[in-house]
Order: structure tokens, then sequence, then C-alpha cells
């Protein structure tokens, strides 16, 4: 392949593979079926040239030729769209033990942060062979997080969390797009994403890390009088947040949601949107008064007080968050309890 | 001026032709084909009115869905009453429309005139009764925008808790832009019946030719009916005896 | 290079016919003759087709270098959108169904005119004030959202004036939802005697289909422009986020009929060519009913897919899944359209006048972009290209290889009975050739540029310098492309004058269209004509018939 003149972008990550994979078939069928028709037009078109003297034949139609050429395509759709969605599941679906790093958009840069601490801005150092997700919200308007070696795209928009991953396979520096039209320096919202050796990424890591997010999530969570409310000594006019990362949470309106990463930045910015059961709606909006990178420390510092992350769905009987249980109890049991209170407030 | 009963014969590209009703336009064969034309036509108007209010009304579906506790404590704080009323006054004004037609079907002139100006009555009286509900939410900061303020109000059904204020503005921007548009509609639609109400005091209704009576009276109805959809979905969320 | 079978009918004497009828500017602007304003559409978006044409240009000459130099971000910004905009919205969707549409309808199924003359011209005037509207936004700084201005860029964030360009396309849109209820009211209730269903030229199912779309899809683009404006106007928070809103309700919203549009901007077109090949190729269509059903099916799969512009927007898994599926479906009657064109050829009698030129360049340009619709609809590959310019390439050959083909190959075909003159044969061929070479050397390059990874809308490319190859040869195509479409301008207008007068029939095609005279008079046919054969009767007409007896009549 010419290097000035590339027809074809680098395969770097996992996904690359299957991606091109899907695309060359697609470029063989179709190719195929273009080549079947455009010899046929041409064909017909030489042939069947109008001579003195020679009529047209009548022909009204074939249903035989019409099934055919309805039933064929149809199969080899179904085959593409089945393959495309199998690419797609492994796409959107990212692995549960995937190193977070949290991205926020803005017009016109971008700006990482690692859950470890470091912070870089058009720039993202992933160490190769490792599941790394993005989780990315956007300040302004909505962009798009593209990295063409990867196969990989995702809208990023304000007011959410949306989520993107990728495992690279080969060390090398790769370019970042935006792709979602966002104003006026929209094209120069390009960046890198280095992919290093375990060893130099390690290396990088420990040059200038100011420490993990979570404990500047920490940090802000006391700044902000969040323990005010939020204790997880004695029962507080908010739910305790120990543990309740990936959790069922039962609403005021009977729903139940889990607490994801949205739900929390949610309850910050919109804290009656979806209000806990059997707590008073008093918790002040945070809207305007934290930015987006510490929405994302505090959400990453909740997260690191969830002890384990269990696994989410489990049906909570009663309170808001798992309360601890005495000794020799089961969860279930604890929640009962906690549900026999008077007034729903929490009694550890 | 002739009487509309004659029939008229007159010339066209040089030739005189059949005697026909004057109302006949000349690219139709015949008047019954003028007729389905105008009356088809008047429906697929209001198959692409259906869809125009129907997206708006998508809108606020996906919202009520998501804020219903704060869309009920809104929809509590305007006039169940007044709305109501108006929706008896349409339901009234679509009985003097099919009233009209009857009377333009069987050359009742007097009944003609008399319920085309009823309903335009009607109308107004539904445009004014609405005026009413609009200065009141201004009156109480209800309207969306820099003076919108919505504090304390309870949500229904769940003592203690209290609207989101933001979520809220979104049931009156929604409430506003629903209602609006239909205004809007209807005052197009007391246009129309102006209209109307003039030609037929000038006796050009004839049982032969009415279908602009006919065609406004199902514009008429269409606009009724989304009225119909509005109210409960506005005034009557969650409400309890 | 004639195909007349019949002996031209000298006109000593110009007969009177609808352009010559009267004269004068207010006979124009107040006429009810749907031939007259089909040719007062056929300037007005002539103009429009230019002023979209000149700003793509633009684009094409700033994307010669890497560096943004040529014009700034926001011009650049500016000129995309307003070439997505007027193209859209004041070329494409009016183009066919405006202009031959109106034409020819009446005169196709043997009527003297539309169901509502009079809407005709309203539709043409609320057209025309929406083009000025829009003009008069572009000449006071344009807008720079891109033609799908997405929320909350468009609501909160954009200092242009959205407003205005809103409510252009409002009006525009209100123009297109009336062309569309006549003809439905037409096709409906205005059929001569014996003109059955089954024996409407395609073209016609071809248009009734468009205006199913165009009066059920609009209105919903009305009402998002409403609420844009209402946001931008007064703060409301529909689609905002920090006023409470979703962003992503917008793109539903806009593309529940931008999607079905791009269906109103192909069908006309399809219906041009199938008219063009039964001509060319002296036969009826093979599989009419078939290709009858595949226009109605694409109507109605085309109000399903449209989330398929969201794939990597937010929507879930699940949603994906299902637009995904029905994006197969609705491609399956446009492929089924394309094999009976093709067995259309088979054993026929072909010519290779201009007007099937441009046909088989429709049938190789919309195939192409055909096929490269299943790449976006698979999932897996749409992430990757979603954004970039494989889908700019995509649309452009539907658009343009399959539209404006179309448009150019029936205003050709058609242009006897318009005007009364024969164009240039010689010219017409060499424009064809030009604008089918132009046309793949401009978007063809654009295909792997998009997999490499370029993404739309972007002026500067300087981070990646490796894009600049494909950018110059897309740049020289579209050179050739302007010169192709510059052509028929001036020949059109010189045939005017100086063509040869054309006979009734000229390509001694089938139709009631052809029975008129050429140019036809105000009323079209001196008597109202009975039909008692099947569409595409060229055995009838090609049958061995007595020396200077007439075929066509």
């Amino acid at each position: 392949m010419l290097n000035n003149f590339p027809l074809w972008p680098q395969q770097a990550s996992t996904l690359a593979g299957h991606v091109d994979a899907l695309y060359i078939f697609l470029l063989i069928v179709t190719g195929m079926m273009a080549l079947l028709v455009f010899v046929c037009i041409i064909f017909f078109a030489a042939r069947y040239r109008h001579r003195p003297g020679v009529r047209a034949e009548q022909i009204e139609g074939s249903n035989a030729l019409e099934i055919t050429w309805s039933a064929i395509p149809f199969l080899i759709f179904m085959v593409i769209f089945v393959w495309g969605a199998l690419v797609y599941f492994k796409e959107r679906t990212p692995p549960t033990d995937a190193s977070e790093v949290y991205v926020v958009a803005k017009q016109w840069m971008w700006k990482v942060e690692h859950a470890e601490g470091q912070r870089e801005i058009n720039e993202l150092h992933v160490p190769v062979g490792r599941d790394v997700k993005l989780i990315m919200t956007s300040q302004d308007v909505i962009h798009s997080f593209y990295i063409p070696a990867f196969r990989i795209k995702q809208d990023v928009l304000p007011g959410r969390y949306t989520v993107e991953w990728f495992r690279a396979t080969k060390p090398g520096v790769y370019h970042l797009f935006c792709a979602e039209y966002c104003g006026t320096q929209h094209s120069g919202m390009v960046g890198s994403i280095v992919v290093q050796e375990q060893a130099q990424y390690e290396a990088w890591m420990n040059g200038g890390s100011t420490g993990p997010l979570s404990a500047s999530g920490e940090k802000i969570f006391a700044e902000l009088g969040c323990a005010t409310c939020h204790r997880t000594d004695t029962p507080g006019r908010g739910p305790n947040l120990q543990g309740v990362f990936g959790q069922p949470v039962q609403l005021e309106d009977g729903r139940t949601v889990t607490a994801d990463e949205n739900y929390l930045r949610e309850c910050i910015l919109d804290p009656g949107a979806k209000r806990v059961k059997g707590f008073q709606p008093i918790m002040p909006t945070f809207q305007g008064l934290v930015s987006e990178e510490q929405v994302n420390a505090l959400v990453a510092y909740i997260k690191s007080i969830s002890a384990n992350k269990p696994p989410g769905g489990a049906k909570a009987t009663a309170s808001v968050v798992a309360p601890r249980h005495e000794p020799g109890e089961t969860r279930a049991q604890a929640g009962e309890r906690v549900h026999a209170q008077p007034n729903g407030s929490q009694v550890q | 001026m002739h009487d509309s009963s004659t029939t008229v014969v007159h010339e066209r590209n040089g030739e005189a032709h059949a005697a026909h009703n004057p109302a006949l336009l000349h690219h139709f064969a015949e008047p019954q084909q003028q007729r389905d034309a105008a009356s088809l036509g008047m429906w697929v108007f209001l198959a692409t009115e259906v869809m125009f209010f129907g997206g708006l009304f998508c809108a606020y579906l996906v919202y009520r869905q998501w804020y219903f506790g704060d869309f009920a404590a809104a929809s509590k704080s305007i006039n169940m009453g007044l709305g109501a009323t108006n929706t008896a006054v349409l339901i009234c004004s679509s009985l003097t429309v099919v009233l009209a037609v009857w009377a333009a079907q069987t050359a009742r002139r007097s009944l003609l005139v008399g319920s085309l100006a009823l309903t335009m009555l009607l109308g107004l009286t539904f445009l004014g009764i609405k005026g009413i509900e609009y200065r009141d939410k201004f009156v109480e900061h209800h309207v969306p925008g820099a003076s919108f303020s919505f504090e304390n109000e309870p949500i229904p059904g769940h003592p203690g808790q209290y609207a989101n204020a933001r979520h809220a503005q979104m049931f009156f921007s929604l409430y506003f832009v629903m209602t609006g548009l239909h205004a809007l509609h209807m005052i197009i639609g007391l246009g129309i019946f102006l209209w109307l109400l003039i030609m037929a005091w000038k006796g050009r209704f004839t049982p032969e030719w009415h279908t602009p009576v006919e065609i406004g009276g199902l514009y008429w109805h269409f606009v009724d009916i989304v009225w119909i959809y509005l109210f409960p979905l506005l005034y009557l969320i969650d409400r309890h005896p | 290079m004639s195909m007349s079978m019949t002996t031209p009918i000298l006109q000593p004497v110009e007969r009177e016919n609808y352009l010559n009828k009267e004269y004068g500017v207010w006979s124009w602007l107040l006429t009810t003759d749907h031939k007259r304003i089909a040719l007062l559409y056929l300037i007005s978006i002539t103009f429009f087709f230019f002023i979209g044409g000149f700003f793509a240009l633009l684009i094409r000459l700033e994307l010669l270098t890497p560096v943004g130099d040529l014009v700034q971000a926001d011009t650049y910004n500016k000129l995309f959108t307003m070439h997505g905009m007027v193209m859209v919205f004041f070329f494409l969707i009016p183009s066919i169904p405006a202009v031959l549409g109106n034409f020819l309808v009446p005169m196709m199924i043997g009527a003297k005119d539309l169901a509502f003359p009079r809407i005709n011209l309203l539709s043409w005037y609320l057209y025309i004030i929406g083009g000025v509207m829009m003009l008069h936004c572009m000449l006071t700084g344009g807008v720079d959202t891109g033609w799908t201005f997405y929320a909350p860029f468009s609501t909160s964030f954009t200092n242009t004036n959205i407003i205005e360009a809103g409510l252009a396309i409002f009006v525009a849109g209100f123009s297109s939802i009336l062309t569309g209820l006549n003809f439905v009211v037409t096709i409906h209730r205005m059929r001569a005697p014996g003109m059955t269903w089954s024996r409407l030229p395609l073209f016609i199912w071809a248009h009734y289909a468009t205006s199913i779309i165009q009066l059920l899809g609009t209105p919903v683009i009305a009402v998002t422009i409403v609420l844009v404006a209402a946001e931008r106007a007064l703060h409301l928070g529909i689609f905002d986020p920090k006023l409470g809103g979703d962003p992503l309700l917008f793109q539903h919203l806009f593309w529940f009929y931008s999607h079905p549009a791009v269906y109103i901007m192909i069908l006309p077109s399809m219906g041009v060519i199938t008219e063009i090949i039964a001509c060319f190729s002296r036969k009826r269509i093979f599989g009419y009913h078939f290709v009858a059903f595949s226009s109605i099916a694409i109507a109605v799969f085309g109000f399903l897919v449209w989330a398929h512009h969201m794939f990597v927007a937010g929507i879930s898994v699940y949603s994906a899944l299902v637009f995904s599926f029905l994006s197969y479906a609705v491609a399956l009657p446009s492929a089924i359209k394309v094999f009976n064109w093709t067995a259309t050829l088979y054993k026929g009698s072909i010519h290779y006048d201009a007007p099937m030129l441009y046909a088989f360049g429709f049938l190789g340009l919309f195939t192409i972009g055909g096929l490269t619709g299943l790449f976006l609809a698979a999932l897996g590959i749409d992430v990757h290209v979603t954004d970039t310019y494989f889908v700019v390439a995509h649309f452009h050959y539907i658009m343009v290889g399959g539209a404006v083909m179309g448009y150019l190959g029936g205003m050709h075909f058609w242009w006897p009975k318009i005007s009364g003159r024969l164009y240039p044969e010689g010219w017409a061929r060499l424009a064809a050739l030009i604008v089918f070479i132009g046309f793949n050397l401009t978007f063809f390059p654009q295909f792997v540029l998009g997999y490499m990874g370029m993404p739309r809308r972007y002026y500067d490319y300087s981070h990646m310098p490796e894009f600049q190859v494909l950018n110059v040869l897309s740049t020289a195509g579209a050179t050739v492309l302007g010169v192709g479409y510059l052509l028929p301008m001036v020949y059109f207008l010189w045939s005017m004058r100086y063509g040869k007068p054309a006979s009734d029939n000229p390509w001694n095609a089938a139709g009631l269209e052809w029975k008129t005279a050429s140019p036809p008079t105000t009323f079209n046919f001196d008597a109202e004509p009975v039909v008692t054969w099947e569409a595409y009767n060229y055995e009838e007409l090609d049958a061995p018939h007595k020396e200077g007896v007439p075929v066509a009549r």
C-alpha cells in the first residue's frame, strides 16, 4: 500500500478486524450484484440495439422471476443484517472489568480524565491489550468521539453519559476526530489516541498524576457539604450512598431504576427528577455549581465506596440502599428490618 | 347579478358549449366530479393537519411519561371549569355547523345564515375564554420564560411532594404551543366562516352547489376534534374527585 | 436522429398553444394553467439549483488543500449548510413533481388541468415566498447549523438566523404539501373514462406515492421547526438539556420527515426513468404491477426507518436492531425496480437518444448508491462510516446520480412537448457523458475517504494530509460536473429560438400526453379522450402502417 496514498485505515483494535471483514464481504457481494446488473444492461443495450425491421418483443413480466429476484436479495440482506448486528453487539457491550476513562467534550476540545487521575487535552494514552471504557458527556452541544483506526464512534451528548469501549492491539498514534458538527472549530476538534506498551504506559502514568479521580471526588463531596445529608454513620436526610452504585433503587413514583452513572449524575444536577422513596424532596440542585469534570469525580468517588460491585437487577424489597446487615443477617432480612421502620428512615 | 339557479351558456375556445351551473369550473367534466374533488381535497388536507398536531402530541406524550407528577401538578393549576366550558362550546358549535350544512342542502337561507353566525359566535366565545385562561396564566407567572415561577405546588396524590419547576415549565411550554396552534386554527376557521357567512347572506349557496359550506364544515369539525383530544390530555391529568 | 415515423407537421402559421395564448407578465403571474405554472417552477428551481451548485463549488475549492485557506471556518460552515438547505428544500423536493409533474400529470390521465388550479398557483407563490426568505437569510449572514440543524446547537448556541431559515423552509414545505394534495385528488378523481389504475403510466404511480409522503411527512418537520423557533425565541427548553429538554427528541422528529423526504426526491425520478426506458426500448415495462406496487411500498416503508440516521446517537441497541432490519426491507422494492428496468431492455429495440443515455446513467449510479445503502444499514459498519464522507458519497449517488439524472433525462424527453422545439441531440449526448464522468470522479473517491475516516463538514484537514489526493480528485470531478450542467442550460435556451420545430410525437411514444399538440393548447385535449388501451402500447405504435398515415393520433 502506498504510504502517501493510503486507501484503508490501520486496524488497531480488536473490533477493527470484525468490521473490516464485514466490509469486505459487503464489497464482494454488492460488487457482484452490481456487476451482474451492469453486465446485463450493457449486454442488452448492445445486443438489442435498434435494427431496422426488427421489432421489440412485448413481455408482460414473469412472476417466477419477480419472486426469485426478490427472495434471493432478501436472503442476502438478512445475512448482512445479522452479521452487522453481531458486530454491533460486540461494539456496544463494554466488558465489565474495563478500565474507565471520563471524557468531557466541549466546543472545541476533548478533556480526558483517567480514573487514576491523569488529565489530558485532545489526547488519550492507553495501554495496548487492555479494555478501556470511555464514559462521556458534553458541556454544550452534541459531539462525537471517533477513532477510525479502532472503527468506533459514539455521539457525546449534553445532559447524559454515553459509553464506548475498545481494546487497542497495536502501539502507535491514531487519529481522534469529532464526528458530529458542533460549530466553528468542528474541524479543529481533533486529537490523538496514543497506544503504548504496558511499561511505557505506566511510566507515562506515574509522571504527573494528581491522584485518583475518586480522591478528588471525595474532596468535592466534603467541600460541597454533601456529607451533611448523605451520612454513612447515622440515618441522614439523604440516602446513604455507601454501596449504592449498581444497585436497584426504588423511587417515589413506584419505579425501580439502577443506580448507574447516568442516575448518579441526574441526582446531582436534577434531584427532583427521580426522587428516592422515603426521603423528603429537599436536596438542592447543583446544576451550574459543579463542572462536568467535578460531576465525573463525584461519580467516581461514589463508585469507589461501593465495596463490591454486585450484579445489578436484584430485586430490592425495601430500602434504597443496601443497609448494613447485622451479623448473621442476610441482605433481604436487613431490608425487611429497615422497611419496618416508621417514616422510612434508615436505621442501621 | 344573475340568480344562481339559472344556468349559463357561454363560449370557450371560440365554441359555445352546453349550459351548466356557473359554479362548475371548466376543468371538471361535471358538478359531481367537482364536489368529489373538493371533498377529497379537504379530507387529505385534514390528514396533513393530523400529522402536524401529531408531532406535537408525540413530544407531549414523551415528556408527560417522564415527568408525570410534575405534569399533574401543572395540570391542576389550569382551570378545568373553563376548559370544560370551552369543550361544551365547541361541541355546540359543531352542532350549529351540521345545521348550517343541512340548511344549505335544503335551501333554508335564513337558517343557514343564522347557523353560520351562531357558529362564529361560539367560536369567538371559545377564543374569549381561552384569552381569560391565558391571562390567568400570565398573572400567575406560569408563562414560560424569564418570569416563570412554580414553587411549592404539591404533586397530586403524593402529600409532601412538590413539583419540579423546570419540568412544570415543560408542561406549560407544550400547553401554550399546543393550545396556541389550536387557537390559530380556530382564528383561521373564523375567517373562513366569515366568508361563508357573507356568501350565504348574498344567497350564493344552493342545494346544487354549497361545497364551501360542506368543506368549511369539515375543517371546523376537525378543529373541534383536536380540542376534544387536547382537553383531557392537558386538563385532566391525574384529577381525582 | 428523429425517431418519428410520421411526416413532420409543418407549421407555416403558429397554432395557438399554451405559450402564445396570452402575452404579458400578468398572464404568467396570475395563470392557473398547470403548464405555465410548471414553467414558472422551472425557472425558479433552476435559479436555486445554480445557487446551491455555486456553494458546492466553493466547498470543493476549499477542500483542494488541507488547510482552511479559501474561506474562514464560519463561512465554510454556512456554505455547506446553505448548500444542503437550498438543494434539498428548494431544488430536489420540488424539482420533478413541480416541473414535470405539474406539466404532465393532467395530460397523462386525460384531464384538462389539475383538480385545484388556483391552489397550484398558490403553491408556486408559497415556494417563491419561502425562496425569498431563504435568499434574504443568506444575504444577511446565512445559517451555520448544517441542513440538519440539530439541537441544542441550533436552539441555544448558534448566532445565525435560524428562525428565518426555519420559516423559509416551513413556507416551502406548505408548497410541497399543496402540490401533493393536488396530485392525489387529481389522480383519484380526474382520470379520463377508461383510464383505470392499471392503465396509468408508472410516472403517475410514482407521483402518487411521492404525494403521499409529501402529505404525511412534511407537517412533522413543520411542527419541528415551530418548536425550534419557539425554543430559540422564548427559551422554552424542549430540546436543550440545560433547560430540561431532550436533544434526541429533536432528532426523532427531524428524521421522521427527513428520511421519507429522500424518497420524495427519488420516486419521481424513478417514474421518469420508467417512461424513458419503455419508450426507447419500444416495449412495455417488464413487471408493471411489481413496479407500481414497489413505489407504494417504498412510500410506506420509508416512514419506518428514520432512526437509521441515529445508530450512534444514543438510541438503545434494540431500537437500532429494529431500524436496521426495516432499512433492509425498504431496500428491496428499489432493487426490484432496478431488475425490472433491466429486464425491460431484454429483447427490446433500443435507441440511444439523450434521454436514454440519462436513463442508463441513472441505472448505473442509482444502483451503486442503493448498494452502498446496504453498507450503511449494517449496524457494525455504520458505526465506523456514519458522519463521514461515505454517507456524503452515498446520498449524492442517489440524489445527484439518481434524482438529477432522472430530472435531466425527463427534461430532454419532454422538451419537445413543453417547448415545441427539438434540442440539439449531439450536444445533449455530450452533456450526458460529461455529467456521468464528472459525477463519478467527484463522488467515488468520497467512499474511500469515508472509510478512511474523513469526517463530514470539515473545512480543514491539515491534521490528515493523507486525505488530500482523494479530495483533489473529487474537486476535479466537480468542475467537470459543473460544465455538464451548464451545457443543457445553454442549449435548451438556444433551442427555444433556433431549435427545429417538433411534431406532436417526435419519439412515437406511448402516453396520452403525446396525443396533444407540441406545445399543447391550454386545455390540452380538444375532446376528452376515452382510453381503451393498456399503458405502453408500443406494439400498436410500432405496427407497420401505410405511408403517410400518422400513427400517434
